[in-house]
C-alpha cells in the first residue's frame, strides 16, 4: 500500500487540509487539473506505468469501482489491476455531477472513456516520436505503445509517467471498436468485496479522527416546532456530554459514542406545539386538493380531447403511489472537521461537489477551502439522509471547532430522511367498437421541482434559521407517465403541485415506478376489458425491435400461453391460494433501457397476503461494461421494488412521521424473496446506459397485473397490504 | 469506570466501560476498533450488528457488554481476512453476495452460526435462519446461494 498526498491540495493552496489516504495500487498521483474538459482531470500515469483514475462518480455498492477501471483499461490498453480509482473527492476528482439517475456509467463512465481514448492517442503520438515510427503503425497493449508489426515498444510510464498529458478531452477521438473488447463486457470481480466481507473496509461510519466527538441530534417532537428551552443540567451526569444549540437545531456531543446516545435520551428540552400536517389517512385527498403550481404537457399526439368529446366507450381509473423512505440499512452518518473557515467532511453523499457548494454557502465558508471526501456508506438509493447528516456534522464541528461524527439513529433515518413523494394519476382511455384504443389521457399529480439554491432544505439548516425551508426537488417524476404504445391520440399532462406533506427528494427511479404502475396496469385493464391477451396486446402496439425483444423473451421465459385475464373462476376450484401471472413493459424515461417483467404470484384468500413466487425479467441497457454488476443491480431493483409494492408506506400524524422502525416500516425479508430469472441482453454496439434504476420501474405493474389475473381484483393503490387486498377481493366477488 | 475484560477473536481485551449498560456493539466498534459489526437499528430488528457469542449469533446492539464477560466472542474480522477468508466469507466473495455490504456482516455471522449447528441446511432452512436479517440493496438471492455454497463446500 502506498500512501500518497492529495494532489490538488497543493495546487489550491490548501495544504493545511491535506489528508493522506491510501489506494490499493502502486500508482502515484501527480498534480493535475480538476477541469472536466482536460484528460489530466481523469487520468494520471505513474513512472512505473500504473494509472490512477479520478472519478467524480462514486460506487455506492453498484460496482462502478471495477466498471470504470475496466473502461479505462480497455481504451488505454492496460491491465485493470494496474489502475487505481479515486472517487468523489472534491480536492482530487472532477465534478461529473452527482451519482444519481443511473448516470454513473452512462454519463460519468463515458466521459472517462473519452478521456482515456484521447490519452491513448496522445501516448501513441509521443511514442511515434520516440520510436521514430508513424503513429498509424502503432497500437497499445499491456501498458505500452507497441508497433503493430512487432518489435520493441515503449511503456506508458516512460512516456508520461509522473507528468501531464496536457490534452483537452477530444470528442472526435473514436473509442475502440467493441468487436475487439478484451476487458469491457467481462464480469471482473469487485475489488472491495473481500475487505467488506471480512470487516476491513472503511465505511463512513468507521471514520475516526483524532480529537473527534460523537454527536447525536435531538429531533423536534413535531416538524417545524421551535425550541423553547434546554436543560443542560439534565445531562450533567454523563461524562463530557455537552449541548450544542443553534436556534432550533439541537444536538449533544460526548467523547464516547454510547454517552452521546445516553445524552440524547436524557436531555430535557421544551418545544413549541406544532400540528400542521394533514396526516397520512387522508393523503390522497390532500394531494388532490393541493394547488397546482405549474402544468406541463409531457406528450401530445393527435387530438385526444376530440376523441373523448365524441363519447363512446370510455374507461377511467385513478392510481396511487404512497410516500416511501429510502430506508437505508445503516442510518446516515458523516464526520466533519471544520475550523478556520474551511475543513474536511467525510460523507457517503451521492454528489460531493454539489454538497460542498451547499455546505459552504450555508456556513459562509470558502468552497475552495472545504473538501468533501466520499466514503462508502450504507446503500442510499437517491437522496437519503446523507446530505442532512453531512451538514449537521459540519455545523456542529464549526460550533465546537473540533472534529465531530454525527450518526443518525434508526428513528432519524426512517423518520426524517427526505421521502419519495406521493403520486396520483388519473387515466382515461376511449375505445372503439373493435376494442382499439382511440385515445389515451394521463393526468399525473406530483410535487413540483423548484429547488432552492441550496437544494433540498436540510433539516438542520432550516432549524438553525439559515434557510427558509422552501424549495423542493424529487427528480424526473413525470417520466413514463405516458404509454409506450402506438395509440393514435395520446395526451399526458403533469400537474406540478405546489406542496407535498413531507419533504421530498429523489428516491430510486423517481416517479417512474408509480407512473409505470398506473400506465401498465391500466393497459392491462384495457386488455382485459377487450378480451385481449396482455402480451399480444402489447406486442401488437410496439414497433421498436428492442422493445419487442424484451417482451418476447419474457413471454418465452414464462412459457406464456395466450389467454384473457383474469383466470377463469373455474380454475380457482375453491382454493385457499389463488395463483396468477402478470407482465409489464417500459422503456426507461422513454429513451433509455428496455425492460419487460413477468411475475407469478400467490394470493392467500383468507389473509389477503400476496406472495411473489417467480420473477422473469429481460433487460436491455445497451452495452454492458460488467454483466454481473448489471445483474446485481437488476436483482436488487426487483427485490427492493417488490418490497416497496407490497409493504412500504410512510405514515404520519399531525406532527411527524410515525413509521420509524422496521416493525412499523417493514421491508421484504428472506422468506418472501422470489426466485429470479433474468435475461441480460448485451448490445455492445449500442450506447451504454445505466443499470441502477430501470428494472425497478415495471415491477409494481407486473405484480398488480398478476394479482388481478389470480383474483379478478384490480389493485390501484400501493402498497398491496393484506387489508387492502382483502378489501379488493371482497369488492370484486 | 468499570474495567471489563472480554475474549474477542481469541484475545482477551480490557476496556474501561463507563456506563455499565453499554451495549457490546459500542465496545467492539469504538474501543476495540472492530468495524465488522454495524449499527443498523439499535433495536435488534435488522441483524447488521450480529456477532457470535459461544456459537450463537447475537445482536450486539441489544447485548450488554458486561453480560458476555467470560464468553467467547467472534466478530466478522475474527472469522477470516481478505487473504484467508472463512468458508462462509469465501462463498460470499465468490457469489458477490453484497452490494453496499452494510448488512452483510449479519448475514455472514448468522450463516456461520447456522452451519455450526446444521452443516447441510436446505434452502428453506437458510431463508428461515436469515428471516430476521434485513437487506435493502436486494442481495438476498446471492446471499442464499452463498450460504448453500459454503454448506456444500464445507
Amino acid at each position: 500500500m502506498n500512501t500518497i498526498i492529495g494532489r490538488r491540495a497543493f495546487l489550491q493552496g490548501t495544504a493545511g487540509l491535506v489528508v493522506t489516504f491510501t489506494i490499493p495500487c502502486g500508482a502515484q498521483a501527480s498534480p493535475a487539473t480538476l477541469d472536466p474538459e482536460k484528460v489530466d482531470a481523469y487520468l494520471a500515469i505513474a513512472p512505473d506505468g500504473s494509472a490512477t483514475v479520478y472519478a467524480g462518480k462514486v460506487d455506492l455498492g453498484t460496482g462502478a469501482r471495477v466498471a470504470i477501471p475496466q473502461i479505462v483499461a480497455e481504451e488505454l490498453g492496460m491491465r485493470p489491476e494496474r489502475i487505481a480509482l479515486v472517487e468523489g473527492d472534491t480536492a482530487l476528482t472532477p465534478n461529473q455531477g452527482g451519482t444519481g439517475g443511473s448516470t454513473g456509467i452512462m454519463v460519468g463512465g463515458m466521459q472517462i472513456r473519452q478521456a482515456a481514448a484521447t490519452a491513448r492517442q496522445g501516448l501513441i503520438t509521443l511514442a511515434a516520436a520516440r520510436l521514430n515510427q508513424p503513429a498509424e503503425t502503432l497500437d497499445t497493449a499491456d501498458g505500452a505503445v507497441v508497433p503493430r508489426a512487432g518489435g520493441p515498444g515503449v511503456g506508458f510510464g516512460a512516456l508520461v509517467g509522473g507528468g501531464r498529458f496536457d490534452l483537452a478531452v477530444d470528442k472526435n477521438v473514436k473509442p475502440k471498436n467493441p468487436d475487439n473488447y478484451k476487458v469491457v463486457g467481462k464480469s471482473l470481480p469487485r475489488p472491495d468485496l473481500p475487505a467488506k466481507l471480512t470487516g476491513r473496509h472503511d465505511y463512513v461510519q468507521d471514520i475516526r479522527v483524532d480529537g473527534m466527538l460523537h454527536a447525536r441530534v435531538i429531533r423536534a417532537p413535531a416538524i417545524g416546532a421551535s425550541l423553547r428551552s434546554v436543560d443542560a443540567a439534565s445531562i450533567a451526569h454523563i461524562p463530557g456530554a455537552q449541548v450544542v444549540r443553534v436556534k432550533d437545531f439541537l444536538a449533544v456531543v460526548a467523547p464516547r459514542e454510547w454517552d452521546a446516545v445516553r445524552a440524547m435520551r436524557a436531555l430535557r428540552a421544551s418545544w413549541s406545539e406544532t400540528a400542521g400536517l394533514s396526516g397520512s389517512q387522508t393523503l390522497f385527498d390532500t394531494v388532490r386538493n393541493t394547488p397546482v403550481a405549474r402544468s406541463e404537457t409531457l406528450r401530445n399526439i393527435g387530438d385526444a380531447a376530440s376523441v373523448f368529446a365524441q363519447g363512446g366507450r370510455v374507461m377511467t381509473a385513478s392510481y396511487r403511489w404512497p410516500i416511501q423512505s429510502h430506508a437505508s440499512m445503516g442510518p446516515s452518518c458523516a464526520v466533519a472537521d471544520i475550523r478556520a473557515g474551511g475543513g474536511t467532511v467525510w460523507t457517503a453523499a451521492q454528489g460531493t461537489h454539489r454538497l460542498r457548494q451547499v455546505i459552504s454557502q450555508l456556513l459562509g465558508l470558502d468552497a475552495a477551502k472545504l473538501r468533501l471526501i466520499y466514503q462508502d456508506g450504507s446503500g442510499s438509493y437517491g437522496g437519503n439522509g446523507n446530505d442532512d447528516v453531512a451538514f449537521e456534522a459540519a455545523l456542529i464541528s464549526r460550533e465546537l471547532s473540533r472534529p465531530v461524527r454525527v450518526q443518525w439513529m434508526r428513528e432519524d433515518d426512517l423518520g426524517w430522511d427526505p421521502k419519495g413523494p406521493p403520486q396520483l394519476l388519473d387515466l382515461r382511455a376511449a375505445l372503439n367498437a373493435a376494442g382499439d384504443v382511440m385515445a389515451w389521457e394521463t393526468v399525473a399529480m406530483v410535487p413540483q421541482n423548484n429547488p432552492a439554491p441550496t437544494g433540498t432544505p436540510l433539516i438542520a439548516a432550516v432549524a438553525a434559521g439559515l434557510v427558509d425551508g422552501s424549495g423542493m426537488s424529487s427528480g424526473q417524476t413525470a417520466a413514463n407517465s405516458d404509454p409506450p404504445y402506438l395509440f393514435a391520440n395520446v395526451r399526458a399532462d403533469i400537474k406540478w403541485l405546489a406542496a407535498t406533506p413531507l419533504r421530498p427528494s429523489a428516491l430510486r427511479a423517481p416517479g417512474k415506478i408509480g407512473n409505470v404502475f398506473a400506465v401498465e396496469c391500466f393497459v392491462d385493464e384495457i386488455a382485459a376489458a377487450t378480451q385481449a391477451d396482455p402480451l399480444q396486446f402489447r406486442l401488437s402496439r410496439l414497433k421498436d425491435p428492442r422493445a419487442i425483444e424484451v417482451l418476447t423473451r419474457v413471454g418465452q421465459m414464462m412459457a406464456w400461453k395466450p389467454r384473457t385475464t383474469p383466470r377463469p373462476v373455474s380454475d380457482w376450484r375453491g382454493g385457499a391460494v389463488l395463483r396468477g401471472r402478470g407482465i409489464s413493459y417500459m422503456r426507461y424515461k422513454q429513451n433509455e433501457n428496455y425492460v419487460a417483467m413477468g411475475m407469478e404470484v400467490e394470493v392467500e384468500r383468507s389473509s389477503g397476503k400476496v406472495r411473489v413466487t417467480r420473477v422473469f425479467c429481460a433487460h436491455d441497457c445497451g452495452q454492458m461494461i460488467n454483466p454481473d454488476n448489471v445483474r446485481a443491480q437488476v436483482e436488487g431493483s426487483i427485490i427492493q421494488t417488490i418490497s416497496r409494492t407490497l409493504l412500504e408506506e410512510v405514515k404520519f400524524d399531525a406532527s411527524r412521521v410515525t413509521t420509524t422502525d422496521w416493525s412499523s416500516y417493514p421491508i421484504l425479508a428472506f422468506p418472501d424473496v422470489p426466485k429470479l430469472e433474468i435475461a441480460l441482453i448485451d448490445r455492445p454496439h449500442e450506447r451504454a446506459l445505466g443499470a441502477g434504476e430501470a428494472a425497478t420501474a415495471p415491477v409494481a405493474a407486473a405484480l398488480g397485473n398478476a394479482v388481478f389475473d389470480a383474483t379478478g381484483a384490480r389493485l390501484r393503490e400501493a402498497p398491496f397490504t393484506p387489508a387492502r387486498v382483502k378489501a379488493a377481493l371482497a369488492a370484486s366477488v | 469506570m468499570t474495567a471489563l475484560t472480554l475474549r474477542v477473536n481469541g484475545r482477551d481485551r480490557t476496556v474501561d466501560l463507563g456506563d455499565p449498560d453499554t451495549p457490546l456493539l459500542y465496545v467492539l466498534r469504538d474501543d476495540f476498533a472492530l468495524h465488522g459489526p454495524k449499527f443498523g437499528c439499535g433495536l435488534g430488528q435488522c441483524g447488521s450488528c450480529a456477532v457470535i457469542v459461544d456459537g450463537q449469533a447475537v445482536r450486539s446492539c441489544m447485548t450488554k457488554a458486561a453480560s458476555v464477560a467470560g464468553k467467547t466472542i467472534v466478530t466478522l474480522e475474527g472469522l477470516g481476512s481478505p487473504d484467508k477468508p472463512s468458508k462462509v466469507q469465501a462463498a460470499f466473495i465468490a457469489e458477490a453476495a453484497a452490494q453496499c455490504g452494510y448488512c452483510t456482516n449479519g448475514m455472514i455471522m448468522t450463516a456461520t452460526a447456522l452451519l455450526g449447528r446444521n452443516p447441510r441446511p436446505s434452502e428453506a432452512e437458510v431463508r428461515t435462519a436469515l428471516a430476521s436479517n434485513l437487506c435493502r440493496c436486494g442481495s438476498h438471492v446471492r446471499v442464499v446461494a452463498a450460504v448453500l455454497r459454503a454448506a456444500k463446500e464445507g
